[in-house]
């Protein structure tokens, strides 16, 4: 399974660096000149002139770009021109946040949507399967900022279980931390819920009928060692690359989540950041963002191999 | 084709003698209600945003400061907002600007990904791995991130924010049609047609179009609800659609403040941006069911 | 429970399965009357799409409901009524009392599990042995089949076994608790010829080995005549033939089975082959009468107005047909 983990590493450096380019090529889609884009309105000659050669944008391209991805190897993402703060320093203050936030809604989704899938899936036609597979279509179309919205309102204001907004940090007291991540992950898992209980359901439908699972049935096997062993295991393939995307999701969807419940983590720094034409900040997170999506693709693609014994050999 | 091999949870699908292949299709989307019901209610949307100025009770930006956060009434149907703006009236107009900026982002990505998907899918070669390898590279940052990150750079209006959606989806686009070009490109039919000597423009556009039609209308389907999601995030944040105008999405953004207080300011733009989501997807999911059913159990 | 001698192992009366359809649910097989004794082989033959399959798979109670249900008859297995038990007692019945080899080997084994698990398994679930001796019985198994070093296959995963290799791994699973019956649905298709010939052996001699009976699935008629001692013919859902095997290739009562008879190609190079006409009726829009008459060289009037009953003309001989004492059918092997 290492070297099946090694090729797979290598296969994707040119999607890296490809992610680099795109998060470096926003620079060039700025209209007009980027000088005065950021420097703002109000700024004098002097002032503009001093950011485009702060910046090197009177350099070409290619320089730039290799200039600025030198300097994100070594964590160097530039620095936000408001406030001169180093974009680095501020996603690194921000990423425990944002990434409590999506570990609990992620264990959240998978904590849901799998065993709901398995059970209308196995139970395919029942009053259940339908009723859970409405749930989900529903589920699919509410958008995040309905469902926080939604949440915050009921159980947040009005049934005051919760809170509504804030964040505490883990290590100030563990407790409230969990109190105040609850509803803003639960707003986030609830659509990642209902697409893995889909992806789980057709999974478990589509392995349920294929030959060898009738082989287990002829030969009487229990439902526990039919569905359990046979089944389940095949079954996940499907799960896991739908798990895999959803943190993908996630990641964007974060971002309206934060704003609303009010939590500082990297995607709210993002909403201000283009209110304010922040492009180094933008940029950075775009760059880390990319490479984290890919480095957790890579990681589905190697669990295939614990799933399907026969992708080791390839 | 045995009845006994249909795909399972379906009825078996069978072919009546003498059916062409356009009626087989309306015979089986009829069958599907939810898919029958979802398309009226779009109909019944898109009426409502095409006229618009016929059927709104009043003008969705005409203010009245005497009936701020009016209750539900006789005058104000589903109440005021803040500036006594009538809500009913804006939610018929946001369904104008919701449908057509979802209409207008799915539009860009077609033009980007449809015809790159084709080329890509049926000539192969290295095309296909540098064009597959931008649509990896543009997946691999979350959807509104990048559609932020483009706002951003472009400038916050409502034309920018769906150019950047519609980037933002051209590779899925891209992939499903390649996917259906490249499984086309295997069937023998095509290496019968090159025998017989037809050119490979012809080709395309005779055997690989029209069998990657099928996917790529349920794609479409698909593609609008996920586009009135876009919008709608990308008009809360403030970043799409702008005041005084009013998409759903905005309309929802200037209800949060008033949250507690005055739930169905947020409640009525919510609801209506679900069920219109709802509808494209079980409109495509109904579609698939209709279009695909030989190909699939082929 | 003994089985008295003249009971049949499994004794199948007027059984009828619908599956459902976009045109609301169908009958797929209707009427299926026949049985198989103590250690015979009884051929179950038939076109693609006859409901052969269907057949089998009620008699295993593997008709799922959604999409299908057995609406009539009854299925009989040394006396017990299988069509009564519920999900519990039949899954007792299944893989123990009556077992089941089906067509493709390449898919009908879990992929991701080892050969040794999957045989193990099924000993474990039926016979209660422990994981040490059922994994010994495994391999004893697996010799039997004849899979060469078997203590070392035991531990392969499928997809490093050959497809002849498999089957035999499949028929492994099958007679590992010793199942009175044994239903092979099609087992030697999806191999080739070579290989046929050998699992073809193997079941027979596995057969005697253990006393049990075979119900053959197949639509190759040479396949019949080899392994057979009575033979089942089936057309569009129904029986239409039942007969000892010598009989039915010698003196064919049914013009279905003498037109299929007729289909063998000679060995000779100037024979010319002769097709039957037409094509299989669909179950959803079959012919009046007879559903065999409008592709029948010995048609009459009558054959478009009646259904015929399935009657026994002779000991042990039951034809589908009305003109089925007229009629002077020529069949091969003469």
């Amino acid at each position: 399974m290492l070297r099946l983990a090694a090729r797979r590493l290598l296969k994707v450096v040119p999607l890296l660096l490809l992610v680099s380019v795109i998060a470096f090529g926003l620079l060039s889609m700025v209209p007009g000149d980027p000088a005065v884009q950021i420097a703002g309105e109000f700024a004098t000659e002097e002032q503009i002139a001093q950011i485009r050669s702060d910046l090197g944008l009177d350099r070409p391209w290619i320089v730039q770009y290799g200039d600025w991805l030198g300097g994100a190897v070594q964590g160097d993402l530039g620095t936000s021109p408001f406030s001169g703060v180093s974009v680095s320093t501020q996603i690194w203050q921000r990423l425990p946040t944002t990434l409590s936030l999506l570990g609990w809604a992620l264990a959240l989704s998978v904590l849901i949507g799998i065993p709901a899938g398995t059970i209308a899936g196995w139970r395919q036609g029942s009053l259940l399967d339908r009723f859970l597979t409405m749930g989900t279509s529903v589920g699919v179309a509410i958008p995040v900022f309905v469902s926080a919205l939604v949440l915050a309102l009921v159980v947040g204001l009005k049934l005051s279980w919760l809170p509504a907004t804030g964040y505490v940090g883990f290590s100030e007291n563990p407790l409230d931390w969990a109190r105040h991540l609850f509803l803003p992950a639960l707003a986030l898992a609830l659509t990642g819920a209902a697409e893995i209980a889909r992806q789980t359901r057709a999974g478990i439908i589509q392995v349920k009928n294929q030959d060898y699972v009738r082989t287990a049935k002829a030969s009487g096997l229990t439902t526990r060692q039919v569905l359990g062993r046979h089944t389940l295991k095949n079954a996940m393939i499907p799960v896991i690359t739908v798990v895999g995307l959803q943190i993908s999701r996630l990641f964007g969807l974060s971002v309206l989540v934060e704003q609303i419940f009010n939590i500082p983590g990297i995607g709210s720094r993002l909403v201000t950041a283009v209110f304010e034409n922040d492009v180094p900040y933008i940029q950075g997170t775009v760059l880390l963002v990319g490479i984290a999506i890919v480095a957790v693709n890579v990681a589905v693609d190697v669990s295939y191999g614990y799933f399907n014994p026969r992708v080791r050999a390839a | 084709m045995s009845i006994v091999d249909a795909p399972v949870g379906e009825a078996a699908a069978v072919v009546l003698p003498g059916e062409s292949p356009r009626a087989r299709f309306w015979r089986r989307f009829k069958r599907q209600r939810a898919a029958v019901a979802a398309a009226g209610f779009l109909i019944v949307v898109a009426l409502a945003a095409i006229f618009a100025p016929l059927i709104a009770p009043k003008d969705p930006i005409e203010q009245s400061l005497s009936h701020s956060f009016a209750s539900p009434g006789s005058d104000y149907w589903l109440g005021a907002d803040r500036l006594g703006r009538d809500t009913l009236s804006r939610l018929i107009y946001g369904a104008r600007y919701s449908l057509l900026a979802a209409a207008q982002a799915v539009a860009v990505a077609v033009v980007l990904g449809v015809p790159l998907g084709l080329l890509a899918g049926f000539v192969r070669g290295w095309f296909d791995s540098v064009a597959s390898l931008c649509a990896d590279a543009v997946l691999s940052i979350p959807a509104i991130i990048l559609a932020l990150a483009i706002v951003g750079v472009l400038g916050p209006n409502l034309t920018n924010a769906m150019i950047a959606i519609g980037i933002v989806y051209a590779p899925r686009l891209f992939r499903v049609v390649r996917g259906a070009a490249i499984s086309v490109r295997e069937e023998t039919y095509i290496d019968a047609a090159r025998a017989s000597g037809v050119g490979t423009l012809r080709i395309a556009r005779g055997h690989v179009l029209p069998n990657v039609m099928s996917p790529l209308i349920v794609q479409i389907s698909l593609a609008l609800g996920f586009a009135v999601l876009a919008e709608a995030a990308v008009s809360f944040l403030g970043l799409g659609v702008q005041p005084p105008d009013a998409s759903w999405g905005v309309m929802l953004g200037q209800a949060t403040a008033q949250l507690e207080d005055h739930p169905i300011l947020v409640l009525a733009p919510s609801i209506a941006i679900v069920l219109t989501v709802l509808a494209f997807n079980v409109l495509g999911d109904g579609l698939n069911d209709s279009l695909g059913r030989e190909i699939r159990e082929a | 429970m003994k089985p008295d001698i003249a009971t049949p192992v499994l004794q199948v009366d007027d059984l009828a399965v619908e599956f459902v359809t976009e045109v609301g649910w169908l009958n797929v097989v209707d009427g299926i009357t026949f049985d198989v004794r103590e250690r015979e082989t009884l051929g179950l033959i038939g076109e693609s799409g006859c409901g052969k399959s269907v057949t089998a798979q009620a008699i295993m109670g593997l008709i799922a409901t959604p999409p299908g249900r057995v609406t009539r008859g009854s299925i009989r297995l040394d006396g017990r009524e299988l069509l009564q038990l519920d999900e519990h007692e039949m899954r007792d019945v299944r893989g123990r009392q009556v077992a089941m080899v089906f067509q493709e080997p390449m898919t009908s084994i879990n992929p991701a599990f080892t050969v040794g698990q999957q045989i193990s398994e099924i000993l474990r679930r039926h016979l209660g042995s422990s994981r040490r001796a059922a994994r010994a019985r495994a391999i004893d198994l697996l010799a039997r089949v004849g899979i060469p070093a078997p203590s070392e296959r035991v531990d392969d995963y499928p997809h490093q076994l050959s497809g002849g290799m498999r089957q035999r791994a499949l028929i492994a699973m099958a007679l590992s608790c010793e199942p009175r019956l044994l239903i092979a649905d099609e087992p030697t298709t999806a191999l080739d010829v070579t290989v046929q010939a050998q699992v073809l052996e193997l079941l027979a001699g596995l057969q005697d080995e253990l006393r049990m009976s075979v119900l053959l699935v197949t639509h190759d008629l040479g396949v019949v005549a080899e392994t057979c001692d009575r033979v089942v013919v089936m057309y569009a859902g129904e029986v239409v033939e039942t007969s000892e095997a010598a009989s039915l290739f010698a003196h064919p009562r049914h013009p279905y089975t003498a037109a299929l008879l007729e289909c063998l190609p000679g060995l000779r190079a100037d024979e010319p082959l002769r097709p039957i006409p037409g094509l299989v009726p669909a179950r959803y829009s079959l012919p009046t009468g007879c559903l065999f008459h409008p592709r029948c060289r010995y048609a009459v009037e009558a054959c478009a107005t009646e259904r015929p009953p399935l009657s026994e003309v002779a000991p042990g001989r039951c034809v589908r047909c009305i003109r089925a004492h007229e009629l002077e059918l020529t069949g091969v092997g003469s």
